[in-house]
């Protein structure tokens, strides 16, 4: 029973969704056509990042020995911490489904909490090519506002999430990281 | 164009690791496998279910949504639905710039724009496993409450 149970969490979602689509090229094949294009777009893309992201992830953990990531991330790294967070997750590219992976080998060698709360924060939301792209869509005064407006409140995000947390699920992601790693 | 300087870097650094430790090497492709494998299932899911969402949001949808109604019923539709849909970015500005020129405010745009970034209700499942269902929540929580302040700021300024 349990195993049953487990495998319709896994896999359920992906079965309805798939069942949607197809129910819906019988009712509506217009819009059954536009889902499958945008669908078929998105897999390019994820084509496109997915192995980087991947391989990356892969290359961090093999080559930054853990000592250094504690210095420059870590508990004591102060604001340098935060700015090398901020850096890392403006210069990604790629959806946020694609940090997560990412973060959790930075949690694993032991960067801050609350640096990689500001490292999805600004994945999320201060991606160079996106601000380059906002800027010529919406003015340069709207991205550059909503820039600036972005920088304040992802660290403050960061910061509440980190103080509402108890010490005891912050630990446990580390020690999550670290299986889910090996 | 973003996506390619990513898959150069990638490769940049693949080749270098590659030379200094072929074993080394080995070991990272094979953790960076073995990392997605454990969430192929979820990825698929995700593009399958924004797929469908986004067949059934138009451009008409999106812009009456946030055009017309304007005021605070403005302001939480926009962040309502930046936080369901996920748009990717290339088409999420030149959206929002027809429907800033429609007649929209600042502030919903604004807060649409926020909240499409920040705000990922499709990935919940995903931030979940790696994250756990409290810190996710939370977070997305914030990230809601923070795209409404960022437009009200960026409605007053602009």
């Amino acid at each position: 029973m349990k195993t049953v149970l487990k495998y319709v969490k896994k896999y359920g979602l992906l079965i309805l969704s798939l069942a949607t689509l197809i129910i819906l090229f019988f009712v509506d094949i217009d819009t059954a056509k536009v889902a499958s294009n945008s669908i078929l777009s998105q897999f390019k893309t994820m084509l496109l990042i997915i192995p980087s992201i991947f391989i990356l992830l892969g290359l961090i953990d093999v080559w930054v020995p853990r000592e250094t990531m504690v210095k420059y991330m870590g508990p004591d790294s102060g604001i340098k911490g935060v700015i090398l967070a901020f850096l890392l997750g403006s210069c990604a590219a790629g959806p946020l489904y694609g940090a997560f992976p990412l973060a959790q080998v930075l949690l694993k060698k032991g960067a801050k909490f609350s640096n990689i709360m500001i490292f999805i924060g600004a994945w999320s939301t201060t991606k160079i090519p996106m601000f380059l792209f906002e800027g010529s869509a919406l003015g340069w005064k709207f991205a550059l506002i909503r820039l600036g407006l972005d920088i304040i409140v992802i660290p403050i995000i960061a910061l509440v999430l980190e103080k509402t947390t108890k010490k005891e699920i912050i630990e446990k992601l580390y020690i999550q990281a670290e299986k889910a790693q090996k | 164009m973003s996506n390619y300087i990513l898959i150069g870097i990638t490769c940049l650094l693949l080749i270098i690791s590659a030379f200094k430790s072929k074993e080394k090497t080995i070991f990272a492709l094979k953790k960076g496998l073995k990392s997605f494998l454990n969430i192929a299932v979820e990825l698929v899911t995700i593009v399958l279910i924004v797929g469908i969402i986004l067949s059934f949001t138009s451009t008409e949808t999106i812009s009456k949504f946030l055009g017309e109604d304007s005021g605070v019923i403005g302001i939480g539709i926009a962040a309502v639905v930046g936080s369901i849909t996920l748009i990717p970015g290339f088409v999420a500005f030149p959206l929002a710039q027809m429907v800033l020129e429609a007649g929209a405010g600042y502030t919903q745009i604004a807060t649409f724009v926020s909240a499409l970034m920040m705000v990922g209700i499709v990935t919940i499942p995903l931030e979940i496993k790696y994250f756990g269902k409290r810190l996710t929540i939370k977070r997305n929580a914030l990230a809601f409450v923070a795209s409404i302040v960022i437009g009200i700021i960026m409605g007053v300024i602009l």
